[in-house]
């Protein structure tokens, strides 16, 4: 390579891959891409609004943590599209492009929400959150397991399997609405309002204290599961290689099975949560595109569960932060969502450089 | 282990549907009387206390943002009276994109922090989460649009509002009867062929009762006129609603009208050169070559009432229905362009006898359902979540559309000359 090189005409930069970057090196890449993003979407606010930047930025702030009730559905939010990037992670870490999150958590709430339509206040409180917990995870694990049952034995395309399941559920939940509410106006509206059954109850006076605390103790869960079990390990073994896991005498089905199951059992918890913790309704927007956004949730951390409290806590900042900028400022939406996207560029650009180092031919001279 | 977990999931799961099975019997045996909106107890209203103008701040909840037509016309209406009533920014506070679930209970809260004396939410999902706020804060005044509690609610500080939109869609409906008379003139389509397209969102009483006095008003003109329908499952879907309206105009007909937020309709139809009606928002500029008229609340006059209401002091009725008479009920400019000659002097003509009740809208006489007068209908306006009839609707040889309660309740679908696509 290196005699080579001296034959051919250099480019001005060329790219070479980093292996041994630290992680404070990498920080204050992802820093400085911040930093810059702030900056560039700055400029694009004076340009096309004409407001100070600075005070957009604490109007965000301010979404977030402007008041204790704001604080709490800051952690609310952040606990329920965790919970969801919790649930894709091993699947993607395995490989296994599961985009149907949204269709689980959807079924997860629709099999909740049944339980409470149906048994209204006939059964103890507890006994019914029970059961709807129960049915919940089943029906999450029946979406995800479908698609993987298919590709671990026929080897199906699973992106579009688990993306078509998810019309499934929505369609299902359209479906079952129109039969519990036949007026036609396709709105739940607050099931059991008046008795409140099937509701998870407050915890030191805060409604979604046990949405909180459910999803920490799963992250702790994961965290433990993908590191230091042997079925964490298998599944990083398969998503570098099908090949050497077979070699190494891992049953492949059964992994990616195995692994379909938790992914939809947790989807099935969060659908749980929504309807049971947080809205006590179900709707066609009950997973809201969280199915989604957890992808990116569980990419930038690197499919690292504690990273992700941080990544997850930092989307509904900037949507939170959005949905402030547009009351007070009075800015469209789309606004906001244009320095979201702007900032989510430049951090997932800055891997770049944290995976990449760019060499100038001067330098690269030198360095021979 | 996994076994003994799958027998108690078992005797859990049966055990469940036993459970469920057992209280559907006792709920039916039970057979409790059902109880007409007049016998049932109403809520009273609760006094609003006088607040300085400086210290006033209104807080608006929209389902979605400037671009729906509906939530648009909302947002105008409230900007409107900030600027006629001289209230500053931070005193009119407009929430958008908030869905009907727990984020609506979380922005009426925020509201409240915010030191709002009244909030008002603009969908119909909104309402339990309305209501939720309500119970929870006393001294704030919940208002809410389209719905339909408020009344039996028993919580005096919730309010229903809506308005008397049958009105203004038969008005609407004339300068589209208009338009079919002149094509059947000038020999474009013959009489027979006189066939209009709704667009709708849900077979949802609003929507069958927008359609069907909007189609009221057309056949009072053009009387060989009928109407297909086809819904959209959603009140704001762009694609769709475009599609739609141009399905619908594939099938053969020949003017469009709408009761889905979006511009997909009226841009469909000027793609397609198709005579449109709409509502909330004049769609001229979308159609400046096909948009005829549009009806529309005009949302200031309650808006200008409930802060009026605060500033003086006073109550806020527990279900207003706003009325064309006080222009709450308004159409907006009329495209000379499109329309037929003399539709104006027509409309003018139509609402003066609306006005003098000389023409009634749901008059008995002027249409059938399954080829009979309808001499009686229960109406379901009496919303205990049961979805049962409750209350006789026809009075005075008409259906007593919205004088029951705000929110419309006509939900026959259909009369005789509409059908599904």
């Amino acid at each position: 390579m290196q005699t080579n090189e001296k034959h051919i005409k250099e480019p001005l930069f060329h790219i070479t891959k980093r292996t041994d970057i630290s992680t404070l090196k990498a920080w204050i890449i992802r820093l400085i891409a911040i930093l810059a993003a702030l900056i560039v979407s700055g400029l694009v606010i004076v340009v096309i609004t004409s407001y100070n930047p600075i005070e957009v930025y604490a109007k965000m702030i301010e979404g977030s943590f402007g008041s204790d009730r704001k604080f709490f559905i800051l952690l609310q939010n952040t606990a329920m599209l965790l919970c969801v990037s919790l649930a894709v992670t091993p699947a993607f870490k395995m490989k296994f492009w599961n985009l149907g999150a949204e269709g689980q958590v959807l079924v997860g709430g629709l099999a909740s929400a049944a339980c409470m339509f149906y048994a209204k206040d006939s059964l103890p409180s507890w006994l019914l959150i029970i059961i709807m917990l129960i049915t919940s995870v089943l029906s999450g694990i029946i979406w995800g397991v479908l698609p993987a049952v298919f590709k671990a034995i026929w080897r199906t395309n699973e992106s579009l399997f688990t993306l078509m399941m998810n019309y499934v559920a929505i369609q299902l939940v359209a479906f079952f609405i129109m039969v519990w509410v036949p007026n036609g106006s396709s709105v739940m509206g607050v099931i059991n309002q008046r008795s409140e059954a099937g509701w998870l109850p407050e915890l030191f006076g805060q409604k979604y204290a046990i949405n909180i605390i459910v999803v920490a103790v799963l992250t702790v869960i994961m965290f433990v599961y993908l590191h230091f079990s042997k079925q964490g390990y298998e599944i990083s073994v398969v998503g570098e290689s099908e090949n050497t896991a077979r070699y190494v005498g891992i049953n492949v089905k059964k992994v990616i099975i195995r692994t379909m199951v938790i992914s939809g059992a947790i989807c099935g918890i969060a659908g749980f949560l929504l309807v049971s913790g947080t809205n006590h309704t179900v709707s066609k927007e009950l997973a809201g595109g969280m199915g989604f956004t957890a992808i990116m949730v569980s990419w930038l951390a690197k499919f690292e569960p504690v990273m992700m409290i941080f990544t997850s806590m930092f989307i509904i900042f900037l949507q939170r932060g959005a949905g402030e900028i547009a009351m007070t400022l009075r800015l469209n939406e789309s606004v906001s969502d244009i320095i979201t996207g702007i900032i989510i560029f430049f951090i997932i650009g800055s891997e770049f450089f944290i995976n990449y180092k760019i060499n100038k031919r001067a330098s690269h001279k030198e360095a021979k | 282990m996994k076994k003994i977990l799958c027998a108690i999931l078992a005797v859990v799961m049966v055990l469940s549907f036993a459970a469920c099975g057992s209280k559907d019997t006792s709920s039916k045996g039970e057979a409790a009387k059902v109880l007409t909106i007049d016998e049932v107890e109403k809520t009273v209203a609760a006094k609003m206390e006088k607040v300085e103008k400086d210290d006033f701040k209104i807080g608006l909840i929209c389902l979605h943002d400037e671009n729906s037509t509906y939530d648009n016309n909302f947002i105008q209406a409230l900007k409107e009276v900030q600027a006629e009533l001289g209230l500053k920014d931070e005193q009119v506070l407009i929430k958008t994109n908030i869905n009907e679930d727990d984020a609506c209970y979380n922005a009426a809260a925020e509201l409240v922090d915010k030191g709002c004396n009244i909030v008002f939410a603009d969908s119909f999902g909104h309402e339990s989460y309305m209501i939720q706020a309500a119970k929870e804060f006393k001294d704030v005044q919940f208002c809410h649009a389209t719905g339909t509690r408020a009344q039996t609610e028993l919580v005096s500080n919730y309010h229903n509002a809506f308005a008397a939109i049958y009105e203004g869609r038969y008005l609407a409906g004339v300068a589209a009867g208009m338009k079919l008379n002149e094509m059947i003139e000038k020999g474009e389509i013959t009489a027979d062929k006189a066939v209009i397209g709704y667009v709708g969102a849900f077979d949802y009483a609003e929507v069958v009762s927008g359609m069907t006095s909007f189609f009221l008003g057309a056949r009072a003109i053009c009387p060989s006129a009928t109407m297909k329908v086809t819904y959209t499952s959603s009140w704001f879907d762009i694609a769709k609603e475009k599609e739609s309206a141009l399905n619908l105009i594939n099938s053969g007909c020949v003017l469009i009208s709408q009761h889905a937020d979006s511009e997909g309709a009226p841009k469909a139809c000027e793609e397609k050169g198709v005579p449109n009606v709409a509502y909330n928002i004049s769609t001229i500029p979308m159609g400046p070559n096909t948009a005829l008229i549009s009806s529309k609340i005009d949302w200031s006059v309650y808006f200008k009432m409930i802060i009026n209401t605060a500033l003086e002091g006073g109550t806020i009725p527990t279900d207003y229905c706003g009325t064309m008479k006080e222009g709450a009920v308004k159409l907006t400019e009329l495209n000379e362009k499109a329309a037929a000659e003399g539709t104006q002097a027509k409309i003018d003509e139509m609402k003066a006898k609306l006005e003098s009740g000389e023409v009634k809208v749901f008059d008995t006489k002027t249409f059938t359902v399954d080829g009979k007068e309808l001499t009686t209908y229960t109406a379901d306006i009496v919303d205990a979540g049961d979805f049962v009839p409750d209350s006789e609707a026809i009075a005075d040889g008409q259906f007593a559309e919205s004088s029951k309660r705000s929110a419309p309740y006509f939900a026959i679908k259909y009369i005789d000359g509409i059908s599904d696509l």
